[in-house]
């Protein structure tokens, strides 16, 4: 695997912003209607070379219909996908210069690690030098160099994932389809194989599309994001404008843990919100451009680390500050979260980084606190 | 172990002897040295010495054969090709129908089936005889091949051929590199039990034989409307016995995939 960091190649990657640039998957108003239902719902989308592209959303979305659609094993109800300027309708998934790494893996059980392996070279009829050759290098790759001759259910399920992996990839293809790649492993497993997928894709120059209903994953190894809901796209962005710039409350909510307050507009001009709010009973102050009038009801998407909680009072008590008692403490070790009643009502999250190394926090159950934030802290969103 | 009362002791003997106590007396009496059928003589295999050296005999049994051999080759490739049809095919128009029509001879009369398909045979011409049989027979049981084979395609990973659609393989070499090995042991028990079904039939065969193709349960029913003779019971006995091992592997087969598929799914569910 690659001694260097790829930081540099992946920091000046964004050919989506190139206006000149051609994608390489293009996905124009596709629809998938099963019956009365609509998976897909008219969604246009388009994924360039090289990049890692994440279909993120909950299960029933439509994201592995979508996915499905690329790999030729539904066919879409109306719209058209092509790749590499190929119109993929009518193109069976034996023909497609797409391969897909399974959720369940669907490694074949008769067969060797080996022969699952060059099943996909054998298919394209190479020379048996090339692909004893090719399914070594394969599984030097993905480190089982001496389990080639053990059947699947001879491996644990970390191995079989590699399986799987070096099974899709050993063709090379353009795009590779991966569909819950990680899903089935445990959490420590999970979080070293990201990062080996993300090195192995810079590696090997393919583009990876991954569906997975987890954030964490889309967030640590994905160029972009598309957040799906109900057969559409919510927003796609990268991982950190998805976090800190959602377009939505359901984004947001999606996305990470978010306190979202109620208010009313009472300004909006130069750069500055202000929101009235009844839950903090004083005023929001927001920093950022948005389309809100006076008078909107919009909502404050404020990330629980970003809240300053303190026993005193803050100097300017009437302006990003809620009052209330800390209700629960969630200790996760590295952050404690303090979920706090307001006094206005409702609820609001203030997670805090624990730098030191003490068992009593000052800040304890039922202590009155004054929550504080800055005004680019958060987010104001009408949706 | 938990040991069994009384009563459930009582109830398995009795059971098994209502079952198998008419077949012990059959296989005893084959050994029987006396002539006659109901008096024991002592201990002898001269009746199965008989048995070979008398010719209807054998050629009945190697008509039998034949006939439950092709037969159950033929049945088995239709019943599978009905099977997948039933179950990879999801929703097609007349599925409820097809699978209805599929699975109705199981239950359908022997001397129906037999009836229409004698029916059949004179209104098209065909010269009744071994190829009507055979015919018949693959009728009758190619719907046990369908039942066997489809339920083992419902628990089959369709990802699996899936996956070697994506990998470049084309659906029909995906059946015979894929589907076919994973659903072999299915489909050889389905052999068998084609095999062994059209062994001891005797209605269909009846209904449907013509001159010259006499087949063994039908030679064995003529010979023994004319009086029991103690070769009867040597070569009733042999077909006991070639049924029992048959059966015997199918089950064993069936079982040890059923156990497989099991560690299978547990590994899976396991997973790392």
């Amino acid at each position: 695997m690659a001694a260097k960091s790829i930081g540099p190649i992946r920091r000046k990657f964004a050919p989506w912003d190139d206006p000149s640039a051609k994608p390489l998957i293009r996905i124009e108003n596709v629809s998938k209607n099963f019956g009365s239902f609509t998976a897909v719902n008219n969604v246009s989308l388009d994924i360039f070379e090289r990049e890692f592209f994440a279909l993120l959303g909950p299960s029933g979305c439509g994201k592995t219909t979508l996915m499905r659609m690329l790999a030729g094993f539904e066919t879409p109800s109306s719209g058209s996908i092509s790749i590499a300027g190929l119109d993929l309708a009518g193109i069976p998934p034996h023909k497609r210069p797409v391969n897909m790494m399974f959720q369940s893996y669907a490694l074949f059980p008769h067969m060797t690690v080996e022969k699952n392996i060059a099943f996909g070279l054998e298919m394209e009829k190479l020379p048996k030098g090339e692909i004893t050759a090719r399914v070594e290098e394969m599984l030097k790759l993905v480190k089982l160099e001496g389990f080639a001759l053990r059947k699947p259910h001879q491996l644990s399920g970390g191995q079989r994932q590699r399986v799987a992996l070096a099974r899709a990839i050993a063709k090379r293809p353009k795009v590779l389809l991966l569909d819950e790649p990680l899903g089935a492993l445990d959490k420590k497993l999970r979080e070293e194989t990201q990062f080996e997928l993300l090195d192995l894709q810079v590696a090997l120059g393919m583009t990876f599309v991954i569906v997975t209903h987890d954030q964490d994953e889309a967030m640590t190894m994905a160029d972009r994001i598309a957040v799906m809901d109900k057969g559409q796209f919510v927003q796609i962005s990268r991982p950190a404008e998805l976090y800190e710039q959602p377009v939505s409350k359901y984004v947001a909510d999606f996305i990470g843990d978010i306190n979202l307050i109620e208010g009313r507009v009472e300004k909006n001009d130069l750069g500055k919100i202000i929101l009235g709010s009844d839950t903090t009973g004083g005023m929001i102050e927001a920093s950022g451009e948005s389309a809100v009038k006076n008078g909107d009801t919009a909502w404050f998407a404020l990330r629980p680390e970003k809240v300053s909680i303190s026993l005193s009072p803050p100097e300017n008590p009437s302006v990003n500050t809620a009052t209330g008692t800390v209700w629960d403490i969630g200790y996760v070790g590295d952050v404690s979260v303090y979920h706090v009643r307001l006094d206005g009502g409702g609820t609001m999250r203030a997670s805090i980084a624990n730098t030191r190394r003490i068992v009593e926090r000052p800040i304890s159950w039922e202590d009155k606190v004054f929550l504080t934030w800055a005004p680019d802290s958060g987010i104001v969103l009408t949706k | 172990m938990k040991r069994f009362s009384t009563f459930n002791a009582v109830s398995l003997t009795a059971g098994f002897a209502f079952l198998y106590l008419p077949i012990l007396l059959l296989i005893l009496y084959s050994f029987n040295a006396g002539r006659s059928v109901a008096v024991w003589g002592g201990w002898s295999t001269k009746w199965y010495a008989s048995v070979f050296s008398n010719q209807q005999l054998l050629d009945a049994a190697w008509i039998t054969l034949k006939v439950a051999f092709l037969s159950a080759s033929v049945a088995t490739i239709l019943g599978t090709m009905a099977a997948l049809a039933l179950a990879r095919h999801g929703r097609f128009a007349g599925r409820t129908l097809f699978s209805g029509m599929v699975y109705a001879p199981l239950v359908m009369p022997e001397v129906i089936t037999g009836l229409s398909l004698l029916l059949l045979f004179v209104s098209i011409n065909v010269d009744r005889g071994f190829w009507t049989i055979v015919l018949a027979h693959i009728t009758f049981t190619m719907c046990f091949v369908a039942v066997v084979v489809q339920s083992r395609l419902v628990s089959f990973d369709r990802s699996i051929e899936e996956a070697a659609l994506d990998l470049g393989c084309t659906p029909f070499m995906t059946f015979f590199r894929i589907t076919l090995p994973l659903i072999l042991p299915a489909v050889i028990s389905s052999w068998m039990l084609a095999f062994t079904l059209s062994l001891d039939d005797l209605v269909i065969s009846s209904f449907t034989t013509g001159p010259g193709a006499t087949t063994l349960p039908m030679k064995i029913y003529s010979d023994v409307r004319l009086g029991v003779k103690p070769e009867i019971n040597a070569v009733c006995s042999m077909m006991v016995a070639v049924v029992t091992v048959t059966v015997i592997i199918a089950s064993i087969m069936t079982k040890r995939q059923e156990v497989e598929r099991e560690r299978a799914e547990r590994l899976a569910q396991t997973k790392s």
